[in-house]
């Protein structure tokens, strides 16, 4: 199970003056159960690249596998990819429409032919996968707050059953402890309903404490593509094409530079607390008292 | 005076029915009292829903309070008779750059505000030019703004704000939807115009990185003001900002937990560089 992209190329707008190529010969190997995040500037080529996953785009020049079938070939079923990986796009709230929430999350499965006990139920299960509390299920999408709009969104994409998810950006505008909720509950749907998660962020803090590998996308193409901390480790590359490292990577670079011998793979706020408390218990003979739980 | 006082302002959002009766009151505002001095830069937190924008949009009448007082500039904001000096003088920019640019030319864009109050075509030109010019633009006045980044739509929208000689910006969560190096580019706009054309801006952001440098930070809950300070004491106070539903920079919350870890370092570091020294020094 796995979907590969195989020299995979994209080109807006074609033979007009505003030709542009998105995507340039684009070579990638998701497997299942893998948890990625994607990250690149505005313009790199990162929701183009996810658009072409469920068949949204089709690839100029290459091809793409979904499960070893070609997703090109005549006969494959599209409406059937698309309800196997399915898009959170940006700002997924501006696309609710129904009059209650639980109506919103029912429209996609009721498509897919489903009974209404099963539309319901999916309908259920998939509300209770983002954290919806019951009181909201049958409220107006007015009636909710920004994060919560966003988790009902999530949910309607839910009740498809996918078995690829993937989310564009799906914290902008989100306050912190919203963002984290939304993560968390990524986080969880990953590791129990074991799903294959693509997670689009600007957010160099956030992909580095979720994510387990990374890629970085810079003018169309796969810049790195590697775990969090082996990505960050190119961290001067990052900056030149607009990106950066996280905050606590250029403490521990810095303290290194200043003869502190922290860990400098260090990408997360644990990993660099750790590190530092390590460096002044040898240095001091000072226990210091790490709570592991007490940061995400 | 203060460019901006607000005393016990309240906002009620009524719903009614089909018949028009009341079916829910939500207090959007509640007894808000805050002041801005001319020339400072504000930066204001809160969760979704905390109340910030509703206050945003009393600063240049946008929204008239249902209780309370607000001065802008010396005007009572009840008083209608005020509502366009107001307006001229208070700026908004929002969220979404592509809701806020209207003309197919950046610097039509931008002449748009002083075009509709009839300043006269020479002043016009001279106005676009220092406005593109402050937000560092000015390359770019003939070009097409759909062709523009988020961070360069939301500053040409800083201009045309600029153009109409404000004296106070409010941005409301300016940098949303943009990419690190698009909000890096908007603050450093903002920051510059602070500094040298004395603008006095309200910055409301969820980023916590971004209000390190303001002159004061006002913190929202449930329609309340319920923290004020520098950012160094507002981010000293990592717990109560987290049951607020907010967060710290990363850098404050790193040396938060070595200092509960027992490590000796101050509260409320802000940057990297204080970190480093910190540490550097207990070394």
């Amino acid at each position: 199970m796995s979907i590969i992209l195989d020299k995979v190329s994209y080109v807006y707008s074609e033979n007009t003056a505003y030709e542009k190529q998105a995507l340039k010969n684009i070579n990638l190997q998701i497997q299942d159960g893998e948890f990625i995040g994607i990250i690149g500037h505005t313009g790199s080529g990162k929701s183009t690249l996810i658009q072409h996953l469920n068949g949204l785009l089709q690839a100029s020049f290459g091809g793409i596998y979904y499960n070893g079938r070609d997703i090109y070939e005549e006969d494959y079923d599209k409406k059937e990819l698309r309800s196997k990986v399915g898009l959170v796009f940006q700002y997924p709230e501006h696309q609710l429409f129904e009059t209650n929430i639980f109506e919103d999350v029912c429209f996609g499965p009721r498509n897919l032919g489903l009974s209404k006990k099963e539309t319901e139920l999916r309908a259920f299960s998939a509300l209770r996968s983002v954290g919806l509390p019951e009181s909201d299920w049958y409220q107006s999408p007015f009636e909710l707050s920004g994060g919560e709009k966003r988790r009902a969104a999530i949910a309607g994409v839910l009740a498809m059953k996918p078995e690829v998810l993937i989310l564009d950006e799906p914290t902008a505008g989100l306050d912190p402890q919203g963002r984290d909720e939304i993560l968390d509950q990524v986080a969880a749907m990953h590791r129990e309903l074991h799903m294959t998660i693509l997670l689009v962020s600007h957010s160099m803090e956030d992909v580095a404490r979720y994510v387990d590998r990374l890629l970085v996308m810079n003018q169309g193409e796969i810049m790195l593509d590697g775990t969090p901390r082996e990505v960050f480790a190119h961290w001067r590359e990052l900056e030149a094409v607009g990106l950066a490292a996280p905050q606590v990577t250029y403490v521990v670079q810095e303290l290194r530079e200043r003869g502190i011998p922290v860990n400098p793979a260090a990408t997360t706020l644990e990993e660099a607390k750790t590190s530092v408390l390590e460096v002044f218990q040898n240095r001091k003979g000072k226990e210091f008292s790490n709570n592991k739980n007490s940061v995400k | 005076m203060n460019f901006i006082e607000a005393r016990k302002l309240v906002h009620e959002y009524i719903r009614r029915d089909e018949e028009d009766n009341v079916e829910g009151i939500t207090t959007a505002l509640d007894g808000v009292s805050l002041d801005v001095r001319q020339g400072e830069f504000v930066a204001i937190l809160g969760h979704n829903g905390s109340g910030k924008s509703t206050l945003a949009k009393h600063f240049n009448v946008l929204l008239q309070a249902s209780g309370g007082t607000l001065w802008v500039d010396g005007k009572d904001t009840q008083d209608g008779n005020y509502l366009w000096d107001i307006r001229q003088n208070a700026g908004m920019v929002f969220q979404n750059p592509d809701n806020q640019i209207i003309a197919s030319v950046v610097e039509e864009d931008v002449a748009f505000g002083p075009e509709n109050i009839g300043v006269p075509a020479d002043e016009i030109w001279r106005r676009v030019e220092k406005s593109l010019q402050s937000v560092g633009m000015l390359s770019y006045r003939e070009h097409s703004p759909n062709k523009l980044s988020g961070g360069q739509k939301q500053r040409v929208a800083i201009a045309g704000v600029m153009a109409m000689e404000p004296k106070c910006i409010v941005l409301d969560e300016p940098t949303a939807m943009l990419d690190p190096d698009g909000r890096r580019e908007v603050l450093k706009a903002v920051e510059m115009l602070n500094r040298e054309k004395h603008v006095t801006v309200i910055w409301i952001t969820h980023y916590m990185e971004e209000v390190v440098g303001a002159d004061k930070v006002y913190v929202m809950d449930h329609g309340k003001v319920v923290m004020q300070g520098s950012p160094r004491e507002i981010f000293s106070q990592v717990d109560t900002l987290k049951s607020y539903r907010l967060d710290v920079p990363q850098i404050t919350l790193l040396a938060h937990e070595l200092r509960k870890a027992g490590m000796e370092i101050p509260a409320g570091i802000l940057t990297r560089q204080e970190l480093v020294e910190v540490l550097c020094r207990l070394y």
